[in-house]
């Protein structure tokens, strides 16, 4: 073969094989095509060759990406493995609010939080406020220099100061105040108590900017214990609360709403749920999930509760009461009977700071035997402590120069109490003021020396939540600034020289581990409860045969006492779910998640019912409204108008929290401090206001709202719900069933298609969303920005409805109207939400449908089925047409209508626009471009990393350990993400999938059902039904 | 029996002659630019320029510029992008359709027509590239290319993706057809040159045209076929724009009778808008001869035809909305008709509904104030017809949770003022630089008159 092989000749300078040819035979160009630099200079050609590739190589290094250097380790860190990351128990401390929690760090940065599920306490999950807190850590505008009057300092020279200050007024036997929120780590009480040693004139004043003053007062009188019993909502079977926000802010929220869910889940072999009364004046996140709310006055609360007592007296045997009767006692009749039905089974809860009506509910519990089943004092919850009375006379003291030397440790009561501006007026009468605050915040303003603390991821502590439940805090990062642990400034000013981590070693050691017997050694032990977090000891209980010994009718006269009928309107404040108190305002989370009821975030407003603002001549719609002046005591304030279906008629509401001016570039100027309106005496803080006028100023603004419409329109495929009687007689009940016709008779809307459907052999991705446990807390919402790295757009860019969330929760009313009168009438009627509305919230995110209506439209295929059911979104390929969200049903879909990263334009956005706040940035998730399309991914990135680490340990993954970061943060376990293809994973068992004759998957659950079922675009995600505990629903009325 | 027809009236008036018509067109190429013109392109630039910044706002900024939001992701962009392509359909169904119908009445309309469609194609086109969210990108991603990304295409499933192939086939037919039937006259305006410049221009502009009868059949034979080709694009291109409604799942987008009805809409608001510019070039170059009474009164007949087409789809959208018994249908028609957006659809029921019915008094379709006003306001009407389908479909659909407002900012604006600038630069310069009327076919339909021509 070989012989026949034809050679071409080029020319006949090859067959000749001249040396010229063989030299350039193998170059592509000829020699005279390369630019000379002959001695006659450049020609013309030349130049304009060398201009020519000039431009081009410009333009080519002009497109070419920025070049991002990526340093590896010289020395790699045990522990860190780049893209592998790592997971740390402890403990969330902020102002008083606990929560147990998991840190996860990809390469030494604390990237996300999650809940410690080993946690009694709180029991798992998280709130919206614990998700947010891991941006808080990486805040530019903490501090970062201990300061002396507003300059630089050493800590050395810090330290020098204020032990000799410190020590002059301890010489000279002046008072020095610890003022502090209520301090829930042991080993800080003993650290201070070192202090106290060294400077024995020292007092700790302990406040609470939400104070349970009055709550611990009376159980001190009743119990003998200033202490909250630890709540069991789980075991009640009637929960009655009045004005007590016990799911969404009251004392520990996580674990409350854990429990109250237990109650309300309901399956084939569980057909019970428990009934939830709240009297209340704003619609709260307690309000909006119970069956029975009834709007009253906040200076009627204490004559309900006296009513009830009286209510249950009757029953019970026991002498009545003297207090005024209340108008509507159907409610409350309704309440009494539910509460002595299940006596031994309930709790009645208030949330007023009052003393007198504490001793009255505690009565209540006691007559209805409720103390040692639903309430119990084993564990009594330690997370409160403040007392409003010492906080009243250290103000007094304070202003009157009594007090020579203040440390305010990591609070800020000028703006966070009442008395704040006393407080701020007064300091410079003291002689000595410090405060161990992170940031330059309204009262570390105001002092001299700032010795600022760690934030808790960086810092070590403990913590006591509840009697013989503990918790550790370790670091999760190195101090970013030059900061000090708070505790290390107590134990250095008070002398001592170990270091605060020994000191809770040491502590540890004498105490928990004295205190058990399985570990023998302490090392082990230590590691033992690092690792876990918590650290449960044996639960003795001594307290248990505590006895109730209050005065029911003294504190009944007490109350009739206060009482004025016709005080005008009344105000209420209340504390955001979003921003708390306010500690973590200048967190942008925080201030653009929206508020679960109103759907406003980035302020604060009044609220009033319909016919409040009817009166007034304000008119609500579509975000616009008017701003009105609220002259509420002393005190005049602007705020925007909210009409807010629920609210009692005659009281008006205001979140606290906002208002902050120096917390920092996001929250300063965001909303009014209500804290200012309030008033404080020695009996406690009042978080009402009677005789409140309002005018409207006539200036007309716009909220911003993430949600405008009120009511779902009685669409039954979007919210469907039914009676618990219904529910009993018919597990579907409820359900709307709708069938399409076909040639061969009615079909499931999903049994017709046009479309061949999806093979999936390996996963099948699915969520359940139980509607009858969400109670709309929104940690999900927050957890999945944190996760997905979902930037925050700013106050006007919601006002122009473009938030970018990917999670939302759908808040609907129920309406007056019916939904079968189709004239333009009944649609408006629709439209309204009723005067005191039943409340569904609905989690809503992508449904990955597996017929998507986005996939088919999108021009460039940038939306595309996965091979486990979800529907994937690459951004890289997306050009931005918005057709896919035009045409997506649930309108899900969030489009990149600005570059959200590093653009001066969206400086709220930090985590995206400073290098520093970029470090919360979740490495696995892409931050996107402008111009591009996002949505939920079911975090596909979880999924992936949980297929590999099966993989790699040549496994099946397993049921539970691939979770989204909604699922995993839900307190109640209202979101449920697993493997359809898994007939053991909990999706599974919860949807009761069973095989067809066809080969398909049916689902089984009677309570199970997809969103805009008739459309035939089949959803992974199912919800099931809302049943409420009543006799009949609002939207059946 | 046996039917005689009358004697038809020369649609040529005024007995022009073979010479008149070639000194009345020509000569507006040849003479300097009148004042009025002057005017009118200094504020057509203008208005380019203004609506210009609004374009560099977008493309640097993003979209955000514009008033969209999470639930209304299409307004005014792809409003502007329909009214455009619609009002781009009259010069092929004057220029193809009437062709092969032999209406010869639409000799001196056609090149002015045609020169229309070929400019607000190009405004259409605009608003799709425009309003994409990274159109550096988008302009080649969506067009079927082979490429080194790997194994990415096209989506051929989206209704994006047709309306990319049938815009640039009409665009590309109805620009040759225009051309071609220009080349005759280019050789006129080249033959009558004086300056060199002109000479030059001209004569590349008419590919050396020689006027020989084996040319003029082969430029007769061209237009024959290029008219039957571009027929059925008349019809396919807004069917195809109608589909990126129609294969949605938005109730007020899904409709089955999309095609029919955006198609007739397409020709109603194609035909008001070249009355409106034909009008005003009548008047400005004194054509009133070639663009007679009769040719307006034929037009405002189309109107009344297809906006009484349009009427009858606005009334069996609603009919059927009832009659589906489905809710959200229902509902989306409820909405539109009664719902925050109530001024739109009544604004576009009464200027393509009621107003065109005017046309059927002969008074008013025979005057010109009238039909100039009302084909204005058959324009106006169109826009809403397409911001009502757009906007009041989605800002309202299945999740009462997402209902929004949709409120244009002023960057919505200015994009669309950037069309306008940019329609009545090129008009104008066409109006100019290019015979308004074809020279060579309307020759063919005068009644010469040899006397006349002697003197």
């Amino acid at each position: 073969m070989k012989e026949n092989t034809k050679i071409y000749w080029k020319g006949i300078e090859q067959l000749k094989n001249d040396p010229e040819f063989v030299k350039n035979a193998d170059k592509e160009f000829p020699e005279y095509l390369p630019i000379s630099e002959n001695e006659n200079g450049n020609s013309r050609r030349d130049f304009l060759k060398l201009m020519g590739f000039g431009v081009a190589a410009v333009s080519l290094a002009a497109c070419e990406a920025p070049i991002r250097k990526a340093i590896p380790y010289l020395n790699k860190p045990v522990d860190v493995d780049p893209s592998v990351a790592n997971y740390y128990a402890s403990t969330y401390i902020n102002g008083s609010d606990y929560c147990s929690v998991v840190v996860k760090t990809r390469e030494g940065r604390p990237i996300k939080i999650e809940g410690n599920k080993l946690s009694k306490f709180s029991g798992g999950g998280t709130t919206a406020q614990v998700e947010a807190s891991v941006l808080s850590l990486y805040d530019k505008q903490r501090l970062q220099n201990p300061m002396k009057a507003g300059a630089a300092v050493t800590w050395d020279a810090l330290d020098a100061e204020v032990k000799s200050k410190l020590g002059e007024i301890a010489a000279a036997g002046g008072q020095i105040k610890i003022v502090t929120h209520s301090i829930v780590s042991p080993s800080t009480k003993k650290a201070i108590a070192k202090f106290i040693a060294a400077y024995p004139s020292t007092q700790v004043i302990t406040y609470d900017a939400s104070s349970y003053s009055g709550a611990l007062n009376a159980n001190l009188s009743s119990f003998g214990i200033r202490a909250l019993p630890s709540y069991n909502f789980n075991k009640s079977k009637t929960t009655v609360s009045f004005g007590a926000d016990f799911l969404g802010t009251l004392l520990n929220p996580v674990a409350f709403s854990k429990q109250f869910a237990e109650t309300r889940k309901l399956g084939p072999k569980k057909k019970e749920m428990s009934r939830l009364y709240s009297f209340e004046s704003n619609l709260s996140l307690t309000g909006a999930n119970a069956d029975y709310r009834s709007p009253i006055r906040p200076s009627e609360v204490g004559l309900y509760i006296g009513n009830l007592y009286n209510l249950i007296a009757a029953k019970a045997g026991a002498p009545a009461i003297s207090v005024a009767k209340v108008d509507d006692t159907v409610t409350l009749t309704k309440a009494a009977n539910d509460l002595w039905a299940s006596k031994g089974a309930s709790i009645v809860v208030s949330g007023e700071n009052d003393i007198s009506v504490q001793t009255v509910v505690n009565a209540i519990n006691n007559l209805l035997g409720n103390y040692g089943s639903t309430l119990s004092w084993d564990a009594p919850v330690m997370t409160k402590q403040g007392d409003d009375a010492m906080m009243d006379v250290f103000v007094t003291d304070l202003s009157q120069g009594l007090v020579s030397g203040v440390i305010f440790f990591n609070c800020n009561p000028v703006y966070d109490h009442p008395k704040g501006a006393v407080i701020g007026s007064s300091l410079s009468k003291a002689k000595f003021t410090l405060s161990t605050s992170d940031r330059v915040d309204e009262t570390t303003s105001q002092v001299t020396y700032v010795a600022p603390d760690n934030h808790y991821l960086e810092s070590w502590n403990d913590a006591e939540p509840a009697k013989g439940q503990y918790s550790l805090s370790q670091p999760a990062i190195s101090n970013i600034f030059n900061t000090r642990q708070a505790q290390q400034s107590f134990l250095t000013w008070g002398n001592v020289s170990t270091s605060y981590f020994d000191f809770i070693k040491e502590n540890w050691k004498e105490t928990h581990f004295a205190s058990q017997t399985e570990i023998g050694d302490f090392q082990t032990f230590w590691d033992q409860c690092l690792y876990n977090g918590v650290f449960e000891g044996d639960a003795t209980s001594t307290m248990s045969a505590v006895e109730f010994s209050g005065d029911a009718n003294a504190a009944a006269t007490k109350i009739a006492g206060k009482y004025k009928k016709g005080t005008g309107l009344e105000l209420v404040t209340y504390e955001s779910i979003a921003i708390g108190a306010g500690e973590q305002a200048n967190n942008p989370w925080l201030q653009e998640m929206p508020d679960p009821l109103s759907k406003v975030c980035w302020e604060n407003y009044i609220s009033m019912s319909q016919s409040t603002a009817n009166e007034l001549g304000i008119e609500m719609k579509e975000g616009f409204t008017t701003k009105v002046n609220v002259k509420a005591g002393i005190a005049t304030v602007t705020l925007p108008v909210v009409v807010q279906p629920g609210q009692a008629a005659g009281t008006v509401g205001v979140a606290l929290g906002y208002g902050r001016t120096k917390a920092g570039k996001v929250a300063d100027g965001v909303g009014v401090n209500a804290f200012a309106l309030l008033s404080s005496n020695s009996e406690g803080i009042v978080y009402s206001v009677a005789g409140v006028t309002i005018e409207p100023t006539g200036e007309s603004y716009r909220i911003a709202q993430t949600q405008t419409h009120q009511t779902f329109m009685g669409r039954e495929t979007v919210i469907q719900e039914a009676t618990l009687a219904e529910y009993k007689a018919d597990a579907s009940a409820g359900r709307y069933k709708p069938m399409i016709s076909s040639y061969s008779g009615p079909k499931k809307p999903n049994a017709v298609s046009l479309w061949k459907g999806h093979e999936y052999n390996n996963h099948h991705w699915g969520m359940v969303i139980d509607l009858n446990s969400c109670t709309g807390c929104a940690a999900c919402s927050v957890a999945c920005q944190v996760e997905n790295n979902i930037p925050v757009v700013g106050k006007e860019e919601v006002v122009n409805r473009r938030e970018m969330a990917w999670l939302r929760i759908d808040r609907y009313y129920s309406s007056q109207g019916n939904k079968e009168d189709k004239s333009m009438e009944g649609l408006s009627m629709l439209e309204k939400a009723s005067e005191n509305p039943e409340v569904t919230f609905q989690p809503m995110m992508c449904q990955q449908c597996n017929n998507a209506p986005c996939e088919t439209v999108c021009p460039v295929a940038a939306t595309t089925h996965s091979t486990e059911g979800l529907n994937q979104m690459t951004y890289n390929r997306c050009i931005g047409t918005r057709y896919c969200a035009n045409n997506c049903p649930f309108k899900v879909r969030r489009f990149n209508w600005f570059k959200y990263h590093d653009n001066r334009q969206f400086p709220d956005n930090t985590s995206m626009n400073n290098e520093l706040g970029k470090m919360v940035l979740n490495p696995d998730v892409v931050v996107r471009a402008r111009g591009v399309m996002e949505k939920c991914s079911f975090c596909v990135q979880r999924i992936q990393t949980g297929k590999l680490n099966a993989k790699k340990q040549g496994r099946r993954p397993v049921d539970g350990e691939i979770s989204t970061a909604c699922a995993t943060a839900c307190p109640t376990e209202a979101i449920v993400f697993g493997d359809m293809k898994d007939s053991n994973s909990r999706i599974s068992q919860l949807l009761r999938l069973s095989a067809t004759e066809e080969g398909d998957t049916e689902v089984k659950e009677e309570r199970a059902y997809n969103v805009l079922e008739e459309i035939g675009v089949k959803p992974n995600v199912w919800y099931f039904t809302k049943i409420r505990n009543k006799e009949l629903t609002d939207n059946q009325a | 029996m046996q039917a005689v027809a009358s004697v038809r009236k020369p649609l040529v008036t005024n007995g022009k002659t073979v010479h008149d018509v070639t000194e009345d067109i020509c000569s507006r190429v040849e003479q300097k630019p009148t004042k009025t013109w002057m005017v009118a392109f200094t504020f057509a630039l203008a208005l380019l320029i203004v609506g210009g910044y609004a374009v560099y706002r977008t493309v640097w900024d993003g979209i955000g510029m514009w008033g969209l939001n999470k639930t209304v992701g299409w307004a005014w962009d792809i409003t502007n992008f329909v009214w455009w392509v619609g009002i781009g359909h009259a010069g092929t169904l004057i220029s193809a359709i009437l062709l092969l119908f032999r209406q010869k009445w639409r000799m001196s309309i056609n090149r002015a027509a045609e020169a229309m469609t070929i400019f607000a194609v190009i405004c259409a086109l605009m608003f799709p590239i425009l309003h994409m969210g990274r159109p550096w990108l988008g302009m080649y991603w969506a067009i079927p290319l082979p490429n080194t990304f790997g194994s990415l295409w096209v989506n051929f499933n989206s209704p994006l993706l047709w309306d990319f192939f049938a815009i640039s086939t009409y665009f590309s037919v109805s620009l040759v057809f225009w051309y071609i039937g220009l080349i005759p006259d280019f050789a006129t305006i080249r033959d009558r040159a004086t300056g060199p410049i002109a000479k030059a221009v001209y004569g590349a502009l008419s590919f050396a045209w020689d006027g020989a009868a084996k040319t003029w059949s082969r430029y007769e034979s061209v237009a024959l076929i290029l008219a039957g080709l571009a027929t059925p694009l008349v019809l396919s291109v807004h069917t195809i724009v109608s589909f990126d409604f129609a294969t949605s799942v938005i109730p007020g987008w899904h409709t089955t009778i999309f095609p029919p009805y955006f198609v007739a809409g397409a020709i109603f608001s194609g035909f008001a808008m070249v009355l409106t510019l034909l009008l005003v070039t009548r008047k400005v170059y004194k054509l009133e001869d070639y663009i007679t009474i009769e040719h307006i009164e034929l037009m405002n007949i189309v109107i009344i035809i297809t906006g009484s087409i349009v009427g009858v789809a606005y009334i069996t959208e609603l009919f059927i909305a009832w009659y589906s018994g489905v809710e959200y249908e229902q509902y989306a028609f409820i909405n539109r008709v009664s719902g925050p957006y109530w001024w739109a659809y009544a604004s576009m029921m009464t200027c393509n509904v009621i107003s065109p019915q005017l046309f059927w008094f002969k008074k008013i379709r025979t005057n010109l104030a009238s039909t100039f006003v009302l084909s204005i306001v058959v324009n106006i009407g169109m826009w809403f017809e397409r911001f009502v389908i757009i906007v009041t479909s989605i800002h309202r659909d299945y999740l009462p949770s997402s209902w929004a407002m949709f409120y244009p900012t002023r960057y919505d604006v200015g994009m669309y003022m950037f069309s306008f600038g940019f329609f009545f630069t090129a008009f104008l310069l066409f109006a100019k630089y290019f015979p308004v009327i074809n020279i060579a076919e309307v020759k063919s339909i005068i009644i010469s008159d040899s006397e006349k021509a002697k003197k």
